[in-house]
Formats: C-alpha cells, sequence, structure tokens
C-alpha cells in the first residue's frame, strides 16, 4: 500500500489552472523525484500535499497520506498531522530559519507543539535529531542562532525538525538549489540516509535531473501542471516516450559545438593578482582585520580560447572577475588585455575596457527597467572616445540584436516584455555591441532552465566562431564549464588550485579539492544518450 | 495606457484622495482671482454670525468670512509644505544617493550620523530656536519643517539606492565605465523617483500638519495673512457658544491631510510592483 | 553584548556633545549679540553691557560652551532673565506635568496601537481590517489640537466629566493629576495611535510572509501560533523604531497640546521665554528635550539587541 496517493489532483487558483489531474504514490521507504522546469507545478504539487496553499487556491481529486483524505480533514487535524507524519524541507535555507530563536528552540518546537513534553525533555530530543543531521552539539550547541551558521547547515537545521518526530513522509523542495555543489552532495547523502535508516518515504523536488537520477528509486517529470512521463528511475531515461522528457533529457546533456579556432597570442594576462578587504573590527580599537579574497592568482588566456573558471560560493572567483574587468583596484600583480594593463597608475583604463564585455547570471536584475532595449544594449559605447549616433547607432543596435536571434524592432520594447532566455541574449547583445574580443560570461547560464541553457550555449559557440571571441566562463556548474570551454581552472580559496584541459581535469583531477567537487557533482547516469 | 488608466480608477483610496486634495488645490487657486468675500474687510456688525446664505461659514470675531479666510489659509499651508517638502527633497536626496555611492565610507557615516541628529530635533523645537532668535514668521515654518525633512528623504534614497546598487544593471554600468555621479543620475534616481513621490505626498500632508500647529501657537504665518491653524488659535476663546468658528477650519486640515494620505496609498499600490502582484 | 552597549554609549555621548554644539551655536553665536536680541532693538548701551557681563558673554564662545556644559553636568542651567531665578528650579516645576504628559500618552499609544494592529493583521481583507484602516486613517490625519479643542467643547463645556483646563497638581494625590492629564494625553496619543497600529499591522503582514512562517506552518503550528510565537516578535523590531520617534513627537506635540489646556508644563514655560526674549530658559528647554530624544533613541537601539540576536554579535 502507498504512502501517499496523489490522484486525478487539479488545483487552481481564480481561474488560472496550476495542476491539471496530477497522480503521484510514494511508498514506504522509496524516493520519488519530481522534475520540473519552473512553473510546471512541482512546488505546487507539495504545497498541497501539505495543505499549506496561498489563499483562494482550489483543490480537486484525492491526496491520502498512509490513509488519511488531506483535503477532508479540518484544519486541527491537518496541523496535527504536520511535522509529525509528514515533514518538509525548503529550498532557501538563508530565510526559512526564524533567526530570533535558537536553533535548540526552533527543532524542540516541532516536538513541543505535537507532544506533551517539557521543554528540557524536547531540548534533549532535538539534540538527538541535530546528531542526526550530523550537527553534533559539542560543535554545534542548540544556543546557536541562525546567522553563525552556514546555509548548508542551516538547511540541516531545517531538515532536523522535520524528521525530529520521524515522520513517515518528506518532502524536499528543491532542498539544495542554494547550495554549492559540495555541500548539496553532503544533504543529498543524509537525505538518502535518512530515508534508508528510518523507512520514510521521499517526495523530492528538483529542476535538475542530474541530482534526482543519482538518488530516486522512481521519477516523475512534469510539465505545465501535468504529469507526462513516470517510471523507474533505473530504466526511465531508456523507456522515456513523451516529447518533453526527451527534449529536457537531451537540454540537460547537451553540448555546443565549439567552431576550433586558431590559438593565438596571450590575450588577458593576469599575473600574481591580490586582493584584500579590510573587515569589521573584531574588537573596540583592535587593528582592523583583512580579508584576502584573491591571494596571488596568475592566469593566460590566449586569443580564440575559451577558458573556464570554477570554484564554489566564496572562492573569490567574482572578486577575481570584477578586478579584471577594471571595477576594483588590486592590491597587487598585474592584469593586462592584449599586453596594455586595465588600470594605468589608479585609474581604469578605457581603451582596454572597451576591448572586454560580460554578461551577468541574472537576466532580470541585469538591465535598468526603465530604459529601452535600445538604449541598454548601447551602454558600453560610453567606453568610446566617439560613439556612433544617428544611423550608424542604429545599424550597430540592429547587428548586434539579430545576432543574438533577436529582431532589430525590438530595440524600442522595455525589458519586462521579455522572457529570461531573451533578456540573457540581449545581455549578450550588449557585450557585442563595442565588438571585443573578450566576453566574461559570470555563470551566465546558471539561472536558465535546461531547455534554455542549451540554446544560450548553442548562441554562444556560434558567435565564438563567428566573431572570433574568446570566452572566460566563471561558473559553479562543471557540466556546463565541461560542454564550452578548453581549458579549464579551479579555483579554491583565492587560489587556483589546478588548472589544465577541461576534459583531462574533469575527468582525471590531481588536486584532492577538484576530485571533492568532481565527485560531488550530480551526473547522468552513463549511456543514456 | 488605457490600462494604467483603468488600474488608477480601481483604486479607490487613490480617486478619492486625488479628489479631496483637487479641492483644496482649486480653492487655494481660485482665492487668487476671487473670494466670497475680501478677507481683510472686517466688520463688527458681522461679527460671529453663525453659517448663512450670505456666509456660508458663518463669520469670524471680525466679522470677515470664514470661507473665504479658508480659501486664502489653504494658500498659506500649500506654499509652506510645498516649500518645505522642496527643501527636504532638495538637499535629502542628493545627500542620501551621495551617501549610498560612498557605502561604508567615512562620508556615509558622517550623512548618516548627522540625520541622526536632525531627527533628535522635532520641527516644532527647531522652529522655537529660530523664532527665539529672528521671531515668528512664516518662513520659520518652512525652514524649521524643511530641516526636519532632509532626514526622512536623505534616509529613504539611501536605502533605496543602497539596494539598486547590488543590482547587475549597476555593475554593467560600471563596465561601461560610467562613475557614480552619473550612475546615480542615469540609473538609481529613476529607479526610486517611485519611492520618492509616494513619501513626498506623505510628507506635504505632515507638512500641512505641522504648519497648522505651528501657526497655532503663534511660530507660523504672522497676521494679517491668514492661516487654518491661526484661526483655530482664535476660535478657541468663542468655541463654546461659536463651534463653527473652530470646526470648518479643523475640517479643512483633516479632509486636506486624509486626501493627501490617500493618495499616497493609493500611488504606492499603484506604483508597486510587489504590491501589485499580490494584488492580482 | 557588553561591546554592543559600550560602542551605542560612545555614540550617545557624541550625539550629545554635537546636539548642545549646534543648540549653543544656534542661540548664542549665530544671532551676534544675544544680549541685543534679549533687550531688542532700542536698549541703551549701557545696560547691554551690563547684560553681558552678567551672562558671561564678554568671554570666547569656546570659553562659554564649556562653562555652560559643565553647568548643565552638574545640574546648573543659569539663571533665567526674566524671571531672576535658577532655571533648573522652573523646568523641574514644568517637567512635574510635561513628563507625566508624554508618558502617559506613549503608554496609550503603546496599550491601544499594538493589539488594534494585530487584530487588523490577522484579519486581512476582513471587516475588521476595512475598519481599522479607515479609522486610523482618519486619526492619522486628525491636528491634534483641534481635536483636543472639540473634546473640550464635548466632555469639558457639554458633559463637564472634565475641566476644560489647568492641572490639579501632584499634591492633591495621583488621581487628579491624571485626571487632568487626561483629555491632553489622548489627544497626543489619537494621531500617534493610528500611525502606530498602521505600521504594527503592516510589519506583521509583512513577516507573516516570511519563509520561516511558512517553516514553522510545516511543524504543524496553527496559523494563530505561528503569527505570536515566531510573526510577532520579528514584527516588533520596525514597530520599536517607530516607538522611539514618536516619543520625541509626544515630547515636542506635548508644547502644543498644553497651550489648548493652559497646563504648566515646558510648553508653556517655552513661549512666555520666547515673548519675554529669555535666550536662557530657551536653550535649557530645547536641550533638555533634545537629550530626552536621544536618551530615548538609545533606549531603542538596546530594545533591539534584546530581541535581535544578530544585532548583539555583530558590532
Amino acid at each position: 500500500m502507498s504512502l501517499l496517493e496523489i490522484q486525478n489532483l487539479s488545483l487552481s487558483i481564480g481561474t488560472y489552472e496550476i495542476l491539471h489531474r496530477v497522480s503521484l504514490s510514494v511508498a514506504p521507504g522509496e524516493i520519488l523525484g519530481v522534475i520540473g522546469e519552473s512553473g510546471s507545478g512541482k512546488s505546487m504539487t507539495a504545497f498541497a500535499t501539505m495543505q499549506l496553499l496561498p489563499e483562494g487556491a482550489r483543490c480537486e481529486g484525492r491526496i491520502a497520506l498512509d490513509g488519511q483524505e488531506m483535503l477532508e480533514l479540518p484544519e486541527a487535524q491537518l496541523c496535527a498531522l504536520r511535522g509529525s507524519a509528514v515533514g518538509m524541507v525548503f529550498q532557501e535555507p538563508m530565510t526559512a530559519l526564524n533567526p530570533l530563536q535558537t536553533i535548540g528552540d526552533q527543532v524542540a518546537e516541532t516536538i513541543r507543539i505535537h507532544q506533551k513534553t517539557s521543554r528540557r525533555q524536547a531540548l534533549l530530543l532535538a539534540q538527538e535529531a541535530l546528531e542526526r543531521v550530523e550537527l553534533p552539539a559539542d560543535r554545534f550547541p542548540l544556543s546557536r542562532y541562525p546567522h553563525e551558521l552556514s546555509g548548508g547547515q542551516r538547511q540541516r537545521v531545517v531538515i532536523a525538525m522535520a524528521i525530529a518526530l520521524r515522520p513517515k513522509l518528506l518532502i524536499a523542495d528543491e532542498p539544495t538549489t542554494a547550495l554549492d555543489v559540495t555541500t548539496q552532495a553532503q544533504i543529498l547523502a543524509l537525505l538518502t540516509r535518512l530515508v534508508r535508516e528510518d523507512g520514510m518515504g521521499l517526495l523530492m523536488i528538483s529542476h535538475d535531473l542530474a541530482v534526482v537520477a543519482d538518488m530516486a528509486d522512481r521519477i516523475a517529470i512534469m510539465q505545465n501542471g501535468r504529469v507526462v512521463e513516470e517510471g523507474p528511475a533505473r530504466t526511465l531515461f531508456h523507456t522515456m516516450q513523451h516529447p518533453y522528457s526527451k527534449a529536457l533529457l537531451a537540454a540537460s546533456a547537451h553540448a555546443p559545438v565549439m567552431t576550433p579556432q586558431e590559438e593565438g597570442a596571450p590575450l588577458l594576462e593576469v599575473r600574481d593578482v591580490h586582493r584584500r578587504y579590510p573587515m569589521a573590527r573584531k574588537t573596540l580599537f583592535g587593528p582592523r582585520q583583512e580579508f584576502h579574497a584573491v591571494k596571488g592568482v596568475s592566469l593566460t588566456l590566449k586569443a580564440g580560447e575559451s577558458l573556464g573558471l570554477v570554484g564554489e560560493s566564496g572562492c573569490g572567483k567574482s572578486t577575481l572577475t570584477r578586478a579584471i574587468l577594471g571595477l576594483e583596484q588590486v592590491q597587487g600583480g598585474e592584469i593586462r588585455l592584449g599586453g596594455q594593463p586595465v588600470f594605468t597608475g589608479d585609474k581604469p583604463n578605457p581603451a582596454v575596457r572597451r576591448r572586454m564585455q560580460v554578461v551577468f547570471q541574472d537576466p532580470y536584475g541585469s538591465f535598468n527597467p526603465r530604459h529601452r532595449v535600445g538604449r541598454l544594449v548601447t551602454e558600453p559605447f560610453h567606453l568610446s572616445e566617439n560613439p556612433p549616433t544617428g544611423a550608424a547607432r542604429e545599424a550597430a543596435i540592429a547587428e548586434a540584436l539579430e545576432a543574438v536571434g533577436l529582431k532589430a524592432s525590438d530595440k524600442s520594447k522595455y525589458i519586462h516584455e521579455f522572457s529570461g532566455g531573451q533578456r540573457q541574449r540581449i545581455a549578450i547583445a550588449r557585450a557585442l555591441i563595442t565588438k571585443p574580443e573578450l566576453i566574461l560570461l559570470d555563470e551566465a547560464v546558471s539561472a536558465l532552465d535546461v531547455q534554455v541553457r542549451a540554446q544560450i550555449l548553442d548562441l554562444l559557440a556560434d558567435l565564438s566562431g563567428r566573431f572570433g571571441l574568446s570566452y572566460l566562463f566563471i561558473s559553479h556548474d562543471l557540466s556546463v564549464v565541461r560542454s564550452i570551454t578548453d581549458r579549464v581552472l579551479v579555483m579554491q580559496a583565492g587560489e587556483i588550485v589546478e588548472e589544465g584541459p577541461t576534459e583531462q581535469v574533469l575527468e582525471r583531477p590531481t588536486h584532492p579539492y577538484t576530485k571533492k567537487l568532481v565527485a560531488a557533482a550530480p551526473r547522468l547516469p552513463e549511456g543514456v544518450l | 495606457m488605457t490600462g494604467t488608466m483603468q488600474m488608477v480608477l480601481r483604486s479607490r483610496s487613490l480617486v478619492l484622495g486625488a479628489a479631496l486634495s483637487l479641492v483644496f488645490f482649486g480653492a487655494a487657486v481660485v482665492s487668487f482671482l476671487w473670494v466670497p468675500y475680501d478677507v481683510t474687510l472686517m466688520g463688527i456688525a458681522n461679527k460671529i454670525k453663525p453659517p448663512s446664505a450670505a456666509h456660508w461659514l458663518g463669520t469670524d470675531q471680525f466679522g470677515r468670512d470664514i470661507l473665504s479666510m479658508i480659501m486664502v489659509g489653504a494658500r498659506t499651508s500649500i506654499a509652506v509644505a510645498v516649500l518645505a517638502v522642496g527643501i527636504g527633497m532638495g538637499f535629502g536626496v542628493p545627500l542620501g544617493l551621495w551617501a549610498a555611492a560612498r557605502r561604508g565610507s567615512l562620508l556615509d557615516e558622517l550623512i548618516m550620523r548627522g540625520n541622526d541628529l536632525v531627527f533628535a530635533f522635532p520641527a516644532l523645537l527647531i522652529a522655537v530656536m529660530i523664532t527665539a532668535i529672528l521671531g515668528p514668521s512664516a518662513t520659520n515654518a518652512i525652514i524649521a519643517i524643511g530641516v526636519f525633512n532632509i532626514p526622512v528623504f536623505a534616509r529613504l534614497s539611501r536605502s533605496g539606492a543602497l539596494s539598486l546598487w547590488q543590482r547587475d544593471f549597476i555593475l554593467a554600468a560600471r563596465v561601461a565605465g560610467k562613475g557614480s555621479a552619473r550612475i546615480s543620475w542615469e540609473h538609481i534616481l529613476p529607479n526610486i523617483l517611485n519611492l520618492l513621490i509616494v513619501q513626498g505626498t506623505i510628507q506635504f500632508s505632515l507638512g500641512i500638519l505641522a504648519e497648522a500647529g505651528l501657526s497655532y501657537v503663534g511660530l507660523g504665518a504672522q497676521p494679517p495673512v491668514p492661516s487654518w491653524g491661526r484661526m483655530l488659535a482664535e476660535s478657541q476663546t468663542f468655541i463654546t457658544f461659536a463651534p463653527h468658528m473652530a470646526l470648518f477650519p479643523g475640517f479643512a486640515i483633516l479632509l486636506t491631510v486624509l486626501g493627501l494620505n490617500l493618495m499616497g496609498d493609493g500611488l504606492r499600490d499603484l506604483l508597486d510592483p510587489k504590491l501589485r502582484r499580490g494584488r492580482e | 553584548m557588553l561591546r554592543f552597549l559600550l560602542t551605542r554609549l560612545t555614540s550617545l555621548v557624541l550625539s550629545l556633545v554635537v546636539a548642545s554644539a549646534v543648540i549653543f551655536a544656534v542661540i548664542e553665536v549665530l544671532p551676534g549679540d544675544p544680549a541685543a536680541v534679549m533687550l531688542g532693538v532700542n536698549a541703551q548701551e549701557d545696560t547691554l553691557a551690563a547684560l553681558r557681563e552678567e551672562l558671561g558673554l564678554t568671554e570666547a564662545p569656546v570659553m562659554r560652551y564649556f562653562h555652560w556644559v559643565t553647568g548643565l553636568l552638574q545640574g546648573d542651567f543659569g539663571v533665567s532673565y526674566s524671571y531672576r531665578i535658577p532655571v533648573a528650579e522652573m523646568i523641574s516645576d514644568r517637567l512635574q506635568v510635561s513628563l507625566p504628559l508624554a508618558l502617559f500618552a506613549l503608554v496609550l499609544t503603546v496599550v491601544i496601537a499594538i493589539p488594534v494592529g494585530i487584530w487588523a493583521a490577522s484579519r486581512r481583507g476582513s471587516a475588521v481590517d476595512l475598519g481599522v484602516m479607515g479609522v486610523t486613517q482618519l486619526g492619522v490625519a486628525v491636528p491634534n489640537f483641534w481635536f483636543a479643542m472639540l473634546m473640550v467643547l464635548v466632555f469639558a463645556v457639554n458633559l463637564r466629566w472634565f475641566s476644560a483646563g489647568g492641572f490639579a497638581g501632584w499634591d492633591e494625590g495621583i488621581l487628579p493629576a491624571l485626571k487632568s492629564l487626561t483629555l491632553p494625553a489622548i489627544a497626543l496619543a489619537l494621531p500617534q495611535a493610528s500611525i502606530l497600529a498602521r505600521v504594527m499591522r503592516s510589519a506583521l503582514l509583512d513577516t507573516l510572509g516570511e519563509d520561516f512562517v511558512r517553516t514553522a506552518r510545516a511543524k504543524g503550528l496553527t496559523r494563530r501560533q505561528a503569527l505570536w510565537r515566531h510573526a510577532f516578535r520579528n514584527a516588533l523590531i520596525p514597530v520599536l523604531t517607530i516607538i522611539g520617534l514618536q516619543f520625541s513627537f509626544l515630547l515636542a506635540g506635548g508644547i502644543i497640546i498644553e497651550n489648548v489646556f493652559y497646563l504648566p508644563g515646558l510648553g508653556r514655560l517655552i513661549f512666555q521665554a520666547i515673548s519675554a526674549r529669555d535666550l536662557v530658559v530657551v536653550e535649557s528647554v530645547v536641550m533638555l528635550l533634545v537629550f530626552a530624544v536621544i536618551v530615548v533613541n538609545f533606549l531603542v537601539e538596546v530594545a533591539y539587541a534584546l530581541i535581535d540576536p544578530r544585532l548583539r554579535s555583530a558590532r
């Protein structure tokens, strides 16, 4: 008998239908992975199961949890089930905890709300739960506050709250999306261990096929509020029928075709660069501490090359990126582009800056919402001594927009009229307009759904051949770097720890950190394509 | 465009607020061209008359027409409040933008501490100090309320600008070689304009209240310039037998302030995309 | 926490120093010759000289400031020019009216606004919520001194429940004194309570939308439990900021309201001093009020730190 049985669940808010006849089931001790892109309704399925829906949402169909009809229970009984029979873990660990309460109290609350125990007793049980999620009390006392923990540790606290009463079902909604890849691997291993130990059912929701493929027993693929494909994880990739699932799989494993270019002279040279930040004083009159974000990094990028820079958050790759772009002064070393320093004296050098451009991660935050596309893409002209005007300017806009697959007439639209993928195209058009030699891609495809990501990667591959561009591809995502770079640098704690041809570094890593990183990266099973 | 218009009309508080504010703005404008009776004209024979067909809102202790006084008084209130908001915005917004552009620096710290310090002097105390030195006048009221408005706008524009400085489009502008002054003008200011308009409406209404208070205690506009606050002060002696003298100027203040506040709320709902999305 | 207190105390002292310097500069240095301001344009040169001597104006401004501040620290506010008695004595008499009035109004504000704000937020969109929003919208717009006049008309003149003005004094017992402060306190509190109730409501609605409230609901807390145990304390932070600001408005607003009710408080004193051009008194009263505002803001910061562990450990 199933632990969770969802039958023909339809959900709508107002006249807008979010779920359409969704059927899913989870058996005790089973992990069901639910995959979908943003807007597929996968998270709403989770919240419907908890019956924690936004106001005005109406459900039809059946949700049976351990024999209880969730859609028919009164609120009081739902409260009794939540936290005891079913626990939930959320996407954003940084905001999921109450900042004003200790972690001990927050975990103990799960216990005290459902059982009549003393505060002391509950805290003892909370300590036990925290130990099960590998937060031992000697290193992480119950009196810690959330702000004293890292993202991964906070997610462990959220998991401890969810499993404190050993619920029969655990729902995890993108539990690792906000985390680094090594932390992600640890959290996924923890969730798998808890399921196996307790015989708990796990409904695991993710946008990432590879994450789910690793751990799920069965997989369901959702699109536009419908389940389009479902089956055992082991065979699903070979037996899938629905065109959407096939497209999703193809996009997840997509490798763009790069036109090999003749490698030329060194274009970007970074020599022994140091960047230090002053930190807040620890004591009232003590000396200021310094944070050494980049510790003597050297790298060379040859003309026509596509170079990857990989590392986890806080490794210094963003700082290095800003230094290369001439946005921040360095405290030591030198950065040259085509033999010329990015900084002349302490002023950034516009003649050099013009030759490199950048594309950022967030397609929604990269544009001033009050300007039209034509004005947005011509912003880099500010670096030119005599920017084109009149017809020449219009021609440049049209050329840039058409190069990225948009229409010249799009120049008079505002940015909110475009989808995420289209905005990233506009960001690329903005980078192209000064005809640079080098484009820095700072997590440029990380925020995109897999299918859009594949299209943007293809576009980048195409543009590099057409315009003879070099790329510095900064990313935390090994699979993206693998698909589009020739050579890769691995950065950890402000230093480059390993470098070499991409294939070699990712297949046969030598530095222990690279090994850890490669091992932690979720991968689709071999031979699915 | 029709979509925007529909949204404006759907916001009941915006429509009601705008209508109320318009009445008093209209009264102030009309008073330049025409008032029922000359407010400088006194007629002891006509003193303290309750509302009648000739004097819709009655007359005061000097026989002046209260409706005319309220219309001319609207000018004083609006002028003081407009100038005070102008002072607040004119100094506060550049200071806030400057502090945000140099966030974490000594300059930022100085500007913000300076703001905190001004907050320790309520407008009334500033007015008291100025009056003690220079004697009472409407200018004092304008300076006092205006000075107190500076930190309000400085804080608002700094916090709005700080969150914008984190956004990638500002980084893109810096990559394009733009300096912080240019970025503040081109990218930050247009994006905090909504905040400023809403706060401006609120400070405007607070300015009208503050002006009334200052005039009431004699620190604002001086006779013979009519003002709502002083009309109330003068009515106090007669309140037991001529309550109309106190009621109508009070209602004028109440309704103007109410209208401006409703308009501010309505504008905020309309201009804040976060709230708008929540409603759809 | 100790480090937090130390840094806050340092900035408290700094604020007081700067604020006193500003007041001193505006009143004693900017006008050029304070003696001329006090005596008016028609003063004789020898009376002016005598007054300058009396006020110590012959000294350099820096020394005068220094003497003034050291005097303040010892409770010596100088001697009133117009009444010829120590200002400290006058102020302490008046403070027995003004301070209780501000505190009374503050208590009323908080006691009314917090429950009403929570009530409205917990029934968002209901008739209760709409009613509260409507009434508070009116409350914010009412000029408090006009509201005070209307209350006098209704409760003192017509119903005769209260006297129309004046202060019974504390010698007659607490109740008569409180009774004579009741109408003024209500008049002061009405707009502030309206503002605070709206702030409480919107802060609570904001925190109710936070992720951690959803987490709490997933643990099995009811809506009400999640509100009280998680949302409420987080919502208090913006509410405290406003309460701190309101205290200064209540103190200053008291100056006006005291005029409506003929209360012998600091407000009356300051206007008598202005019309008598008694700069010594004006300066002292302004300094005292600014001192109160700065200290209250310090207390609010300490209260923040008590609520929010992030502030205790940072800085």
